[in-house]
């Protein structure tokens, strides 16, 4: 008994995620039927003058002429376009720190513990059709914080925003940001190791070493204690438990990198240890080497833009999506900035400009690609019976660049709603005229100026601009 | 000593390979040839377009334009059945060929001069006619850029040039077409709600010391004006003492007289405004560059006819409360306040390609799909006085065309044919070159 109490306990800590609460009662989605629309399905094509019923939170069906209930709210789809709710495979949206740059490895903190769920960026998000975020650590250090997935539940506790069953992972990272170079020496202040592309072998290869010697002690004493109930348990290691988890394949592995050199040096060291990476973040160069990237299994999450900004993305390629689907690698389009995450649809419609994707592989470079590389395919990422109604209508097909958001949905609620929006903009800028009149806000003439609420600088690519500011 | 020449010299040709654009690297300039595009349909902007018709090109001109026009003996003949012809984008707020690679290279970055009033820093002297994102961004139809200086008060002049060339000179279209003056911000305070800087101590002191700042644009304005008149007193009557010609104020003199345009960096409210203010105080050709805020100033622009050239189209909105689509839409609130507008993507060089999508987001969000292509071909143009060469496709007009195989302003949309002065242009740049070499590898 006292050893199944302690194997729960160590199971709870181990995979205790925080805010894991019992949550409130949801309230139930109202069932919604979009009537004759055209249907970008990504797992079976594109379906003219089609349904889509969405109930409990679930796509309940996909065809002609269905039925619903009668309370049912019935949308006109004419003319509109119904496509799964965007995915973004990096965002840094609602962290309120992105970046725990102090070591070289930082495997023992949580992006989940500092969620901003009234970052206003979510709402222009979910405003461009995006309905799920892979929040990532920053990558100052070879080895950074555990990510966080989320349903953009704008105006929800953090609680409903946690994406249920998503695979943990963890952020790695090489190359530049890691090595500081852009950090200018500061007198009498120490650099951080590493400070080159081997220091940062060396860093994952130590952790992963320890990660593995740690694991070893575990299952020695798990084995032990099955015959002597009084054995101590060795003591905890935060920072490795993570790697553990790794190696033991139930954590995913996503490496922000750059250059050939880096991409192979993880590839083989993963290799060798016998874990595998699920995504290399950016890899800009990933075309150079998309065959060894494809033989390893991993996926590639990358930009169609972002080039030139610095010596490692000089050769940085808008083809590089086509090159490394055409080698068999899962790719997907994302953002790094609250910027771009709001325009994704017109980032996959690049990777048919630059490089002839079909358009059923560019959709799925932001829909179902990115729900496997965070091991939420079964859930989202395609407009199929069963899966959670995380959709969006666009007023022309999402590929245009004339074409904008009507409505998005996220199980099944609405959480953005063009017509809406603008119907509460006279009330909003009355508000806002009062709050300006009210005393407490009126610019003053002498003495210090009014208080206004500091923002989190947001929009930046990944944690450059932490390197830049530190 | 041979031997470390020859390596010096061997890494030094490395170098120049790795950092810039191969195709433009030999020194030839492709020929001007008398082209004719047939049977395709023309967006000539300034005018109806033209559903089935011909483009003739001569000597680097367009000779002729219409349904009905022929054929001129010996011309290059290109079928444009199922194509479209468009004047060549022009992206009036860029800093192309000033910076190769900003972080990192420091030795590849030629943007800002250090001091606060550089009116004689010029754009066209440090302009890298082998940068790899000149190519880059010509074959998506961009033909031509304003690349301006930055940093400081008065940032330097900036050029408008061709993207094409082996040297500046051959780039450019206009060498000095405007002083460029970064329009001292006051750091929030005055601003209401949001902003992005610190919160001053002392909003007095604060309102100061931006005051300080423009007087010490305003200085210098009156200084070269004072030098202009003593110049031209001179020039009437050689009795007078001699004045000492001053490199720094001479080149000023043309825009103190309102000659030639002075571009404001202004993106909020209060800092548009001072600019107005001031251009007005200093007789001054104002354009704004920036202007995310243009929209809450629109009637004060239109009265005093100052043109913005946005560049925060696919920017954030800039306050908290802004509505999600402030920016998207901040084109379409200047036409219809009838504020003169052009659409720039304001960036120093990577991303100026993407210029058709800032544009058809406009139209995305109210601004017609008609202006939103005017936004980067004919409104640039006029904005900086270079309609009668740019922007359209018109008799005698510099021949800047692109040849697409749809809406200009599509991401799926290709390019064809570019041309640019005349000059038909290879579709390659280093990433075509990079695809080119890796797609195939086994």
């Amino acid at each position: 008994m006292k050893r199944l109490i302690s194997k729960l306990l160590f199971v709870a800590i181990v995979t205790a995620m925080p805010v894991k609460a019992a949550r409130a009662q949801r309230p139930v989605a109202p069932e919604t039927l979009i009537r004759n629309a055209t249907v970008l399905t990504i797992t079976h094509g594109t379906l003219q003058n089609t349904d889509v019923l969405m109930r409990n939170g679930k796509i309940a069906a996909v065809g002609k002429n269905l039925n619903a209930s009668a309370n049912a709210r019935v949308i006109d789809g004419t003319g509109k376009y119904v496509m799964p709710g965007i995915i973004d495979c990096h965002s840094h949206s609602m962290l309120d720190t992105i970046n725990e740059g102090t070591l070289a490895v930082t495997s023992m903190v949580r992006t989940e513990d500092v969620l901003n769920t009234t970052d206003v960026d979510l709402y222009r998000e979910l405003a461009g059709g995006v309905t799920t975020l892979n929040l990532l650590h920053g990558s100052a250090n070879p080895i950074g914080g555990l990510n966080t997935v989320v349903k953009i539940k704008y105006g929800r506790p953090a609680s409903e925003f946690l994406f249920p069953g998503a695979m943990p992972g963890i952020k790695f990272a090489l190359g530049e940001n890691v090595k500081q170079s852009s950090r200018p020496n500061q007198p009498g202040v120490t650099r951080r190791y590493p400070n080159t592309r081997m220091g940062v072998e060396e860093v994952i290869r130590d952790a992963f070493t320890r990660a593995r010697d740690y694991k070893r002690t575990w299952d020695e004493y798990r084995e032990a204690s099955k015959k002597d109930k009084n054995l101590i348990p060795p003591r905890r290691d935060l920072q490795l438990e993570p790697l553990v988890e790794i190696l033991e394949g139930k954590r995913y592995v996503h490496a922000h990198c750059y250059i050939v050199s880096e991409i192979l040096m993880l590839i083989n060291l993963a290799d060798e240890f016998g874990f595998k990476i699920k995504t290399f973040q950016h890899v800009l160069e990933g075309y150079k080497v998309a065959k060894e990237i494809a033989a390893h299994g991993a996926g590639a999450s990358i930009f169609a833009d972002s080039w030139g900004y610095k010596i490692e993305a000089y050769d940085a390629i808008p083809y590089n999506a086509a090159i490394l689907t055409r080698a068999g690698v899962v790719v997907s389009m994302n953002s790094d900035s609250d910027e771009r995450a709001r325009r994704l649809n017109i980032e996959a419609a690049k990777a048919m400009h630059w490089g002839d994707l079909t358009e059923e592989q560019a959709l799925k470079l932001v829909t179902l690609n990115p729900a496997i590389q965070l091991g939420i395919q079964e859930r989202v990422g395609s407009i199929d019976v069963g899966k959670d109604a995380d959709v969006a209508i666009w007023n022309g097909h999402p590929f245009s660049v004339y074409s904008r958001v009507d409505t998005t949905f996220v199980d099944g609620e609405v959480f953005f709603d063009r017509e809406k929006d603008l119907a509460r903009r006279p009330e909003l800028a009355k508000e806002r005229a009062a709050l300006e009149q009210a005393e407490p806000n009126r610019p003053r003439s002498q003495g210090p100026s009014p208080q206004t609420p500091r923002r989190r600088p947001s929009g930046h690519e990944d944690d450059d601009i932490e390197i830049e500011k530190p | 000593m041979k031997t470390l020449f020859a390596i010096l010299v061997c890494i030094t040709s490395v170098a120049a390979q790795q950092i810039g654009n191969p195709t433009t690297q030999d020194g030839v300039m492709p020929p001007r040839g008398t082209i004719a595009i047939r049977n395709a349909k023309i967006v000539t902007v300034s005018g109806p377009d033209i559903e089935r018709g011909t483009v003739v090109i001569r000597d680097g001109k367009i000779e002729a334009v219409g349904a009905n026009v022929s054929v001129p003996a010996g011309a290059q003949s290109i079928d444009g059945t199922g194509l479209s012809v468009y004047p060549g984008m022009i992206d009036a707020g860029t800093n192309m060929g000033l910076v190769e690679v900003p972080q990192g290279a420091n030795g590849t970055v030629d943007l800002s001069e250090t001091g606060d009033l550089n009116p004689n820093a010029k754009a066209i002297i440090a302009v890298n006619p082998h940068s790899a994102h000149i190519a880059v961004t010509r074959v998506e139809g961009i033909t031509n850029t304003l690349t301006a200086p930055t940093g400081g008060l008065i940032s330097g002049q900036a050029a408008l040039i061709n993207l094409l060339g082996t040297a500046p000179k051959e780039m450019a279209v206009v060498p000095q077409v405007a002083l460029v003056i970064n329009y001292p911000r006051v750091a929030g305070g005055g601003g209401g709600f949001g902003g992005f800087q610190q919160q001053p101590a002392n909003l007095a002191e604060t309102l100061q010391a931006n005051e300080r700042q423009v007087d010490q644009i305003r200085k210098m304005l009156r200084d070269a004006e004072a030098y202009g008149r003593a110049q031209d007193a001179y020039a009437k009557d050689k009795s007078l003492p001699r004045p000492d010609r001053n490199v720094v104020l001479e080149p000023l003199v043309p825009y103190v007289r309102g000659e030639q345009p002075v571009i404001f960096r202004a993106d909020r409210e209060a800092e548009i405004r001072g600019a107005l203010r001031f251009a007005d105080e200093m007789k001054l050709k104002a354009i704004i560059l920036g202007g995310n805020d243009a929209a809450k100033v629109a009637s004060l622009l239109k009265e005093k006819n100052v043109p913005v050239i946005l560049t925060g189209i696919l920017s954030l909105p800039p306050r908290e409360d802004d509505a999600y689509d402030s920016l998207y839409e901040n084109a379409a609130k200047l036409q219809q306040a009838g504020v003169r507008f052009c659409i720039s993507t304001g960036d120093a060089g990577p991303e100026v390609r993407n210029l058709a999508q800032y544009a058809g987001m406009a139209a995305a969000f109210g601004l017609s799909k008609a202006d939103a292509v005017k936004a980067v071909t004919l409104y640039p143009a006029q904005i900086l006085n270079v309609a009668d060469r740019l922007g359209s496709i018109e008799v005698g007009k510099m021949a800047n065309l692109v040849v697409t195989d749809g809406d200009l302003l599509e991401i799926r949309t290709r390019i064809r044919y570019l041309l640019i002065d005349g000059r038909s242009v290879v579709l390659t740049s280093r990433h075509t070159e990079l695809n080119d070499a890796f797609k195939n590898r086994k």
